[in-house]
């Protein structure tokens, strides 16, 4: 086990560091920079500016310093505020990551309970109610249910402020970020459900006398759940990057929105933080992923 | 009632799977009795309601399954009336079941040591180490190696073999008086089949319990049944001792069914196999369901259903041929 982790953490240094390779050429080969400006900037202050942030030297010279930065943990300044990323990025990330993270859990939670009932009544009409709204989960795109949400709940019915920095209310964020994966769960495991329910085992476990109860809560759901991780690992690290269409139209600063807004402003130091940062969940969350894997899945050999 | 010479009677069974094609009747009105201690056997092709019989008397039939009519009498109590809460004390304890891919048979995420703790703390009052101790005992009484390491392994890390003992030893766990056998060696090479075949009968001695062998490999219940009891198309054919059947069979299914397996009269002929199809059990036929494929048949069987008659001490055969020799010989008589 431990030789696999280490393999792995390995294997994903060498990913990290293609990452920044690709991001760093591919970012700087957009049109425009981060200091070109509708009106005429002095070509002096634009000299000055460019050489504080290294952007007055070569290419490759560029891509050295940024990592040697970066390799001694200073992941740079940003050209549109001025200020240090790492704060910034961190404080964004945890409100992306407080949405993400409940969302996360509620798409986990309703999405195995539902798909356990969908199982067990299979063809009647709880099974059928579930399937027609996970459908309409996973068909809706967040843009139109979160608009949706905002319209109904905000505005017609009142029931929520639309906005308020002081005492964010972040109930139709979560809803609008959980109903996909949640949609999506649901189906997977009914499908998963019904495939363990038809295997021998449960059989011989009715057949040794364990209660209806357990034969699907221990026998069949533990098997139900392997297809389900593989899911829920990757879901989870999306998830807690934050959505830049669901951040954008419930007006939250979240990691996702500045993601865009980096991308569009050309802040070349934070485009480059936020994706390697976001590389990294994504690569901790597959290595997580494939040790609980092998934790609920005893024939898995990890090597 | 309630002290019956039986630990099991099975009386005109009927079950019938409820599909989106229609009603398949799988077991059509099959009779039999099974003392306490004996071995009865149940032959068939596929198909022949051979398996479905063996999970009515356990009610493990898959969801759309369901016992349309008849009894099944465990000791001369209707279990078909029991609820799901008896028919779970029942299950494991008074009558246990093995089945025929022990590949498959095992929860591949539990280890073997839980599966069969489990079935060892669901009847009795043990806890965990007690029913720890007992499940070594038995691993070692089904004659699985080292079982004191055996018993935290995974199921994929025993072989076929030592998955099916793990599975026997499971079944016997609270020394049942039924031991349901479906097809236990269909999925096991030949020397592994034998050995298994072997265990079988030597706990059935030590422990006094009942068998009920179901397989389509004539040859399995041949050496060890005390009854045979031949089944197609969800209806008994034919029934007696191993002599019986093999020497003198009165069926005509049981006939082809022998004419298909190499034997010592037939060593270089070649062998007959039974022409057809098993029947469709959503369309049964209105007589014999064997009529078909019958190379005798007659008009009658083609619209009454044969009733058993006894043609020998301990034979019985539902076949029209027995009445029509039957009237044959009185009248040459």
């Amino acid at each position: 086990m431990a030789k696999y982790i280490s393999k792995r953490i390995l294997l994903a240094i060498v990913s990290l560091w293609i990452i920044t390779l690709i991001t760093f050429f591919a970012m700087n080969a957009i049109p425009g920079g981060p200091f070109n400006k509708e009106k005429a900037t002095d070509p002096a202050v634009i000299q000055q500016l460019e050489a504080r942030y290294n952007l007055d030297k070569p290419l490759g010279e560029q891509y050295r310093l940024y990592m040697k930065n970066l390799l001694h943990g200073d992941w740079g300044i940003s050209t549109k505020s001025g200020r240090p990323i790492w704060n910034d990025m961190i404080e964004k990330f945890s409100v992306s990551a407080g949405l993400g993270l409940r969302a996360a859990v509620i798409a986990i939670i309703f999405g195995i309970i539902l798909g356990a009932i969908a199982a067990l009544n299979r063809n009647k009409l709880p099974d059928r109610l579930i399937i027609f709204f996970t459908t309409l989960g996973t068909a809706m795109p967040s843009f139109v249910l979160a608009t949706l949400l905002l319209l109904v709940f905000c505005l017609k019915l009142g029931l929520f402020p639309v906005f308020s920095s002081e005492n964010p209310n972040y109930t139709l964020p979560v809803i609008a970020l959980a109903v996909y994966p949640m949609a999506y769960i649901t189906r997977l495991t009914k499908t998963s459900m019904l495939d363990a329910l038809n295997q021998d085992y449960i059989r011989t476990a009715r057949a040794k006398g364990v209660s209806r109860t357990k034969v699907i809560f221990v026998h069949a759901l533990r098997n139900a759940l392997i297809p389900v991780i593989t899911y829920v690992g990757p879901m989870v690290a999306y998830i807690l990057t934050g959505s830049m269409v669901v951040e954008n139209i419930f007006t939250i600063g979240g990691l996702g929105s500045t993601f865009v807004t980096s991308i569009s402003t050309r802040d070349y130091p934070t485009i480059m933080a936020v994706t390697i940062f976001l590389a990294m969940l994504m690569v901790v969350a597959n290595l997580l992923t494939d040790i609980v894997y092998k934790l609920v899945d005893p024939r898995i050999k990890l090597d | 009632m309630a002290d019956s010479k039986y630990v099991l009677e099975v009386n005109d069974l009927h079950t019938s799977f409820f599909t989106d094609s229609g009603e398949v009747k799988a077991v059509n009105g099959i009779n039999f009795k099974l003392e306490p201690g004996k071995t009865l056997g149940i032959v068939g092709e596929s198909g022949s309601g051979k398996s479905v019989t063996a999970y009515s008397i356990m009610q493990i039939l898959a969801q759309t399954g369901r016992i349309t009519s008849g009894e099944v009498l465990y000791k001369g109590e209707d279990i078909t009336k029991y609820s799901e809460k008896e028919m779970q004390k029942f299950r494991g304890s008074k009558c246990s079941i093995i089945f025929q891919d022990p590949m498959t048979s095992l929860n591949p995420v539990f280890t073997v040591g839980y599966q069969l703790e489990e079935a060892i703390m669901l009847h009795t009052n043990k806890n965990r180490a007690q029913a720890r101790e007992r499940a070594i005992e038995l691993l070692k009484l089904v004659g699985v190696n080292d079982p004191e390491k055996r018993i935290h392994q995974y199921p994929h890390e025993h072989s076929g073999g030592m998955r099916q003992r793990d599975m026997i030893a499971m079944a016997l766990a609270c020394e049942p008086d039924i031991l349901i056998a479906d097809e236990p060696t269909t999925a096991l090479d030949v020397t592994i089949q034998a050995q298994i075949l072997e265990l079988m009968q030597k706990l059935q001695k030590e422990l006094g319990m009942a068998i009920i062998m179901v397989t389509h490999d004539l040859g399995v219940i041949a050496s060890m049944c005390d009854e045979i009891m031949v089944m197609y198309g969800g209806r008994v054919c034919e029934r007696g001792t191993a002599d019986d059947i093999f020497y003198a069979p009165a069926h005509e299914y049981t006939k082809g069914l022998l004419r298909s397996i190499p034997r010592k009269e037939n060593m270089n002929k070649k062998l007959v196999p039974i022409g057809g199809t098993p029947i469709n059990l959503l369309n049964m036929p209105a007589g014999c369901a064997f009529c078909p494929r019958c190379d005798e048949a007659m008009k009658i069987c083609l619209t009454e259903v044969p009733e058993e008659i006894r043609v020998g001490d301990t034979h019985l055969a539902s076949c029209w041929m027995n009445v029509k020799e039957a009237f044959e010989n009185s009248k040459e008589a």
